[in-house]
């Protein structure tokens, strides 16, 4: 396209905001099983999180496993081995949104779509390549990234499905973690922060694995912004704390 | 420089003032009477409410002037809702005596929603079907086209534009062909946003395109200096694009009483000056405004007809809403 500088961000917009929130209405009519399925287990992760995954201090670590009449070696492998699985379940989320949004609701409506369905897609499979890295384990509760990561992750869970309602949306066409691809790139936001990767490869894939929904986030802050929603600031207000908080902890 | 031919609505220039409201609502139901043959699904109170027509000078085919665009409003995806109320523009839209029909494949969905609201309403024939070429390369560009008019269910397309001016030099080649052949009625070229006009003027100069498409508005109106004087004189018709800049006009305006001059016109709001004002001007053949809703296409269809505003009147709207 010729002169593409010319264009101003609401020229390439293609559709008004009362067809953008219904495609989560019908997404959420087709697919609000895998949400409450997702939300159970995102809660589920971070209940555990709380109460023991993160406690990597030797005290709390072992007065727990007496507790639970666990080995501390145990402890640890379950420790891990929850860390993978909240990366896996997020690497099916990411693809969900991938297929079930992008491809078959936004594509028809978004010439642009396309490419952010790949962009969904690589994120899956690199949160897949993170699950199966070596080394890949919470942090530890003492890094304050974690706290922030919690925050973000109750929000992306239970909060950002609130907007619908706060800014007058029917409660239908809530954006839901693992279904609208918000909420999921500020839940991966919250998982990476609550995550260590002391390994090269994971380290690498951990670091990568920031730029996707940094990026997501500018995108549909943008495209928000252009629809006149007042939610584009929330959703950059977000991905501003979670890089604030990376970038604290590495102080 | 040769006029635009105008059996019913004179140039601007020409227009009576709005105390000869009279005459020209006699000559509208006149236009609107000539084309109600081919509009099986028009009532008798939507011709005496009909817009105006003015003929294309290639050919010399009446076309109200009032059109229908589909940027956004008609990219509904496979929204049940969506389609539903697009189909009811597009139903208000012919009943109205609304024909000419405008969309892109760079619409998104547009394209598909039209072809849905065409077979609700039994393919009618009042249709009047624009389109265009999205694409750089002419083979793409080929094939695209196919796909268009499958997606909107007709035998050919009315006009086929070049969109935004992307890939011309292999595109307009072939639409003549293709025009030759008769497999489309008119070619033309679109821009808009009062993008790369030096190079519209260009090819206007040098292409013998039966229609052009711009933006033009109370606010944006810079193809008044050269373009539009050009396709009057090069014997193009003109369809204006954004004659509410999407919506923002009418929406800007609201908070200020409508002037003394607008009751005049008929006018009962903003969007209907607005849309007089474009109509009016002398070169423009047809506007092309998009909605989703019936009654704002009901009211657009409506402020093509009655009385317009004289050159004297246009000057004194444009002065004053910029002043606003």
């Amino acid at each position: 396209m010729d002169a593409w500088w010319s264009y101003r961000p609401s020229d390439l917009l293609m559709f008004s905001p009362a067809i953008y929130w219904r495609l989560f209405e019908s997404l959420n009519r087709q697919a609000w099983p895998f949400a409450v399925a997702l939300l159970v287990a995102g809660v589920g992760i971070g209940w555990w999180w709380a109460r023991t995954a993160a406690r990597t201090d030797a005290g709390s670590a072992r007065s727990w496993a007496f507790a639970y009449a666990v080995s501390a070696r145990d402890l640890s492998l379950v420790r891990a081995v929850s860390a993978r699985g909240a990366v896996a379940l997020m690497a099916l989320a990411w693809l969900w949104v991938t297929w079930a949004f992008f491809w078959q609701r936004f594509a028809p409506i978004n010439t642009a779509a396309e490419a952010f369905a790949w962009m969904f897609f690589a994120q899956g499979l690199g949160l897949v390549g993170l699950a199966l890295s070596p080394g890949l384990c919470w942090a530890p509760v003492r890094h304050g990234r974690t706290q922030v990561g919690l925050v973000l992750g109750a929000w992306a869970l239970i909060g950002h499905p609130a907007l619908a309602w706060v800014f007058g949306r029917p409660g239908i066409q809530a954006e839901w973690f693992g279904l609208a691809p918000d909420p999921s790139a500020i839940g991966a936001l919250a998982l990476l922060l609550l995550l260590d990767a002391p390994g090269p490869l994971s380290r690498a894939l951990w670091r990568a694995l920031w730029i996707l929904p940094l990026v997501w986030c500018a995108i549909t802050s943008l495209t928000l912004w252009t629809l006149g929603e007042a939610q584009a600031w929330v959703v950059l207000a977000l991905a501003g704390v979670a890089l604030g908080a990376v970038a604290l902890g590495r102080r | 420089m040769s006029q635009l031919p105008c059996p019913f609505l004179c140039p601007a220039d020409e227009i009576p003032s709005p105390t000869r409201r009279a005459t020209l609502t006699r000559l509208a139901a006149l236009s609107a009477g000539a084309v109600a043959w081919a509009l099986p699904l028009r009532s008798q109170a939507a011709i005496d409410t009909a817009p105006l027509t003015r003929t294309i000078p290639a050919s010399g085919e009446a076309i109200p002037v009032v059109g229908l665009g589909s940027w956004i409003t008609f990219n509904v995806g496979q929204d049940a809702a969506g389609l539903a109320a697009s189909t009811a523009v597009i139903r208000a839209f012919l009943a109205g005596g609304g024909r000419m029909i405008d969309s892109s494949p760079m619409y998104g969905s547009a394209q598909a929603t039209i072809g849905h609201a065409l077979a609700v309403l039994g393919g009618p024939k009042a249709v009047w079907s624009a389109d265009k070429v999205w694409d750089g390369d002419l083979a793409r560009g080929t094939a695209q086209m196919v796909t268009s008019r499958q997606r909107w269910g007709v035998e050919r397309f009315d006009l086929m534009q070049v969109h935004n001016l992307l890939g011309w030099q292999a595109h307009l080649p072939r639409l003549f062909e293709m025009k030759a052949a008769g497999r489309l009625r008119y070619v033309g070229i679109s821009t808009s946003e009062g993008r790369r006009h030096a190079e519209l003027e260009q090819i206007m100069r040098s292409q013998s395109l039966d229609f052009v498409q711009i933006s033009y508005n109370l606010l944006d109106r810079e193809v008044e200096q050269r373009i539009l004087p050009l396709a009057r004189e090069r014997g193009m018709a003109v369809i204006v694009n954004r004659p509410f800049r999407q919506g923002d006009l009418p929406r800007q305006l609201a908070r200020h009483p409508l002037p003394g001059w607008a009751g005049e016109l008929g006018c009962t709001d903003w969007a209907q000056v607005a849309l007089k004002f474009v109509v009016s001007h002398p070169a423009v053949t047809c506007a092309i405004p998009a909605t989703t809703r019936v009654d704002h296409v009901r009211q657009n269809l409506a402020a093509g007809g009655g009385a317009m505003p004289d050159a004297a009147l246009r000057a004194r709207m444009a002065r004053e809403v910029a002043a606003l």
